[in-house]
């Protein structure tokens, strides 16, 4: 399945589910990313990582390597 | 009896600038026992009884993080008599997932909807009644940054306890499976939690939540039944509990919003905000324009302004005003010489020392503190933290170090809002290498003395303590108790806001505060004990002044410490003292250099300090520097350190890094000096060089490696234990 990690910038995505497990994802959910939800991505940081995300109307900022938990449609 | 009014609410949502408004300056700053969460509490203006609890900003009552677990603490077991809950109007839908969390405490919830300003600039409405409904309490307008409406909040909170103090009906967030399992649970755990708490207990039940888990310490048979009822609701629902859960609230929430909430940019459209970001974080320009800012931060606050005032607290303020006035005034009063020695060259020209350097650091948090109101330091953390990850940190680390360049105290200070353990104890570990502001003086001397006045001595001074920075991440990440996954970076980019000065104003007086305590305590102590010990000294038996300081006290300790710094190069007493009450203050090597060598503390160039010069040479002078720039830091710092690692060994550990690191460094800075001015063969040199380089290039190169080449798998990979199985 792809990951939000694939997404280019500019594209939006609906996530379908979360891997991962503890902490970490659930961290990424408490933030707003659940399933269902769009995430715009906006950008890329200039040396290459983290990427930069419109989730519920704010920006978040997640590493590529997390990125890669999240499974969109 | 005293009400207590917990604030709580996401960071970033105006909490701060509320508290403000709430408590004047009836406040208090502390530490939440047993963790390295700050603590602050204050009066409500205008009540006698009713105190105001500010609890961490947290994006959830997880049992993940300390704040998050300080502030459920709080909640449920200190259990305040009522909840402001601050809720970013402009960030409305993420805000309302810790206000579903909070209502089910079981404690009375005021909604304090801020940013109200920002809210109708945007176009956007917001129905309180209807969000208030939904919600089971009520929901007022707020603007903190206008001070509008947190009064008016503070007293609803307060009415609502007077009045009996009973939440309103519980919103209907979760289905009906969920609530039937829950209504099992309950059912379950009656009698063993407070009646008001039962829901709280058995949705983080429900959720498995461990710290829960381990506070009720039931019965197994209990939990297997409990546990029972949440399988079948999980296998109904084909998910796990926690994500069932969060699910419905944020469910929950997308209606009420849907319902309370008229955004009138439904699009993607660009915020004010994400226009600023196309350029302050893009890829061309987003790193020359961090260079501007910051060569603009420190041009205002040391080179021009900075130094100006510091120049003129030293020598006017202090040298001549203070100082002068002092001696001759005593002078005049027929008190005792030495009595006189010890008051001007002790203590006021070792206390003055530090206290010029206020000005300069006070300007520089100042500055500081207005890029994090902007909302410019989440933009530099978010850039650099590619770079920061490669040596085993993250972006946020960079802030510390940032600040850490003026003074380390608060810069330690500041780790605090690194979240992952491992990433905050090596980031307190290596800030103390990034020259700070009382080092400076150390760098000014030996440029001066002999160096010409180069500007290159100080250049290089930044570069080995970013140097140094980098390579213990790299050295660290290798030992076992750093190893393993870096920590996550979840972090959110707040819009750019104009600063709330009150707030600016506050953060530079709380960092420059400690840097000034530290004037006032360690330094003017260690001043009045060096004096004494370099005017004392034991004569035919007997302890008594002395005129030449090399049969002091003083060049008796440093004789016995010197032969240690020999392979150093500097293994003479003056220079192995001096290093010693650098411990005590940074300031201090300068200081303690100046009366040994005669000369006072603030006056330079090659002639003032010539006797210094016959005991340096410029290879032991640069080795002597940089061992004092690198080793353990001040009294003051190692107090920082010991608080934020919260742990003897961890602390210790730091400390011992540091200076056996500025041990090596040093070590290897004279010996191979002395090879490359001995050298015979520039062949030989040039090999020793290229070795060098080499070893280090291999370092970071084989980490790459390790990264890129996992096409084919875990099984039979070198690398499987430290890479968690995600390649990259």
């Amino acid at each position: 399945m792809r990951t939000l990690k694939e997404v280019k910038v500019g594209e939006t995505a609906t996530v379908a589910g979360l891997r991962g497990e503890g902490a970490l994802k659930r961290r990424i959910m408490d933030m707003g990313v659940t399933r269902g939800t769009e995430i715009y991505v906006r950008k890329v940081a200039p040396l290459g990582d983290p990427i930069e995300l419109t989730v519920r109307g704010y920006e978040l900022s997640l590493r590529k390597s997390d990125a890669e938990l999240i499974e969109v449609y | 009896m005293d009400i207590y009014i917990a604030l709580a609410g996401n960071p970033n949502s105006g909490k701060t600038t509320m508290f403000n408004d709430l408590t004047g300056s009836a406040q208090y700053v502390g530490n939440w026992p047993g963790v390295t969460v700050e603590k602050k509490e204050g009066r409500l203006k205008g009540y006698k009884d009713a105190v105001i609890q500010d609890l961490p900003g947290i994006y959830s009552l997880s049992p993940y993080t300390p704040e998050e677990l300080v502030a459920r603490r709080y909640l449920v077991a200190d259990k305040p008599d009522a909840i402001i809950n601050i809720v970013d109007g402009t960030n409305i839908e993420r805000n309302l997932y810790l206000t579903t969390q909070l209502i089910e405490t079981g404690v009375p919830v005021v909604i304090a909807v801020n940013m109200i300003d920002l809210v109708r600039k945007k176009g956007d409405e917001i129905d309180l009644e209807k969000l208030g409904a939904a919600l089971g309490c009520k929901a007022m307008e707020t603007s903190a940054l206008k001070s509008e409406g947190s009064l008016a909040v503070a007293e609803a909170a307060v009415a609502l306890v007077k009045s009996g103090g009973e939440q309103a009906e519980v919103p209907p967030i979760f289905s009906g499976s969920v609530e039937h399992a829950l209504a099992h649970i309950e059912e379950s755990i009656e009698g063993m939690v407070e009646a008001r708490f039962l829901r709280w207990y058995a949705i983080k039940l429900f959720e498995r939540d461990e710290q829960v888990v381990a506070e009720l310490n039931l019965d197994a048979n209990l939990m297997a039944h409990i546990d029972a009822h949440i399988a079948d609701c999980e296998k109904s629902m084909e998910d796990d509990a926690q994500s069932i859960i969060i699910n419905q609230r944020y469910d929950y929430i997308s209606q009420v919003v849907s319902l309370a909430v008229n955004k009138k940019n439904k699009g993607r459209k660009m915020s004010a905000s994400d226009r600023i970001d196309r350029i302050v974080t893009s890829r061309a320009l987003a790193l020359p324009i961090f260079a501007a800012v910051m060569t603009l931060v420190y041009y205002i606050s040391i080179t021009t302004v900075g130094s100006l005032v510091t120049d003129w607290t030293k020598d006017t303020l202090f040298g001549e005003l203070i100082s002068g006035n002092l001696r001759t005034w005593l002078g005049a009063m027929n008190v005792e010489p030495w009595l006189i020695g010890l008051v001007v060259d002790g203590i006021v020209a070792g206390v003055g020392s530090v206290i010029s350097f206020v000005p300069q650091m006070l300007i520089l948090f100042f500055m500081l503190s207005i890029l994090e109101d902007v909302g410019y330091m989440a933009r530099v953390a978010f850039i650099m933290d590619k770079l920061f990850r490669r040596f085993g940190l993250s972006g946020k680390s960079f802030i510390p170090m940032l600040i850490g360049s003026g003074c380390s105290v608060p810069g330690i200070m500041a780790s605090r809002t690194i979240e992952g353990e491992r990433d905050r104890r090596m980031t307190i570990m290596t800030t103390a290498f990034i020259p700070c502001g009382a080092k400076m003086p150390i760098i000014a001397l030996f440029a001066g003395a002999l160096f010409n006045e180069s500007g290159l001595i100080a250049t290089s001074a930044y570069f080995i303590g970013v140097a140094a920075v980098v390579v213990s991440g790299i050295i660290l990440k290798k030992t076992k108790p750093f190893r393993g996954e870096p920590s996550p970076f979840i972090m959110e980019l707040p819009e750019y806001h104009v600063p709330a000065m009150t707030n600016v104003l506050r953060f530079t007086w709380e960092r420059g505060w400690s840097f000034i305590k530290k004037a006032g305590t360690i330094i003017l102590v260690s001043s009045v004990v060096l004096w004494f010990l370099q005017a004392f000294g034991v004569r035919n038996g007997a302890l008594q002044l002395v005129e030449d300081s090399n049969t002091s006290l003083l060049a008796a300790l440093g004789g016995v410490i010197a032969p240690i710094f020999a392979p150093l190069g500097f293994g003479n007493w003056k220079a192995a003292v001096a290093t010693l009450t650098g411990l005590l203050a940074k300031e201090n090597v300068v200081a303690t250099l100046g009366v040994l060598y005669g000369v006072a503390a603030d006056s330079g160039g090659a002639g003032a300090w010539g006797s210094l010069t016959a005991d340096f040479t410029k290879l032991t002078a640069y080795s002597f520097m940089v061992f004092n720039l690198l080793c353990a830091p001040c009294f003051a710092a190692m107090g920082a350190i010991s608080r934020e690692m919260n742990s003897g060994r961890w602390t210790a550990a730091a400390i011992g890094y540091m200076t056996v690191f500025a041990y090596v460094v040093s070590l290897l800075v004279y010996q191979l000096g002395t090879l490359v001015a001995r050298a015979s063969s520039t062949v030989l040199v040039a090999a020793a060089v290229f070795m060098l380089v080499a070893v280090v290039t291999a370092a970071i190169v084989r980490d790459r490696k390790k990264r890129k080449g996992c096409a084919g798998g875990c099984a039979g990979c070198p690398g499987a234990d430290t890479c968690g199985g995600r390649g990259k």
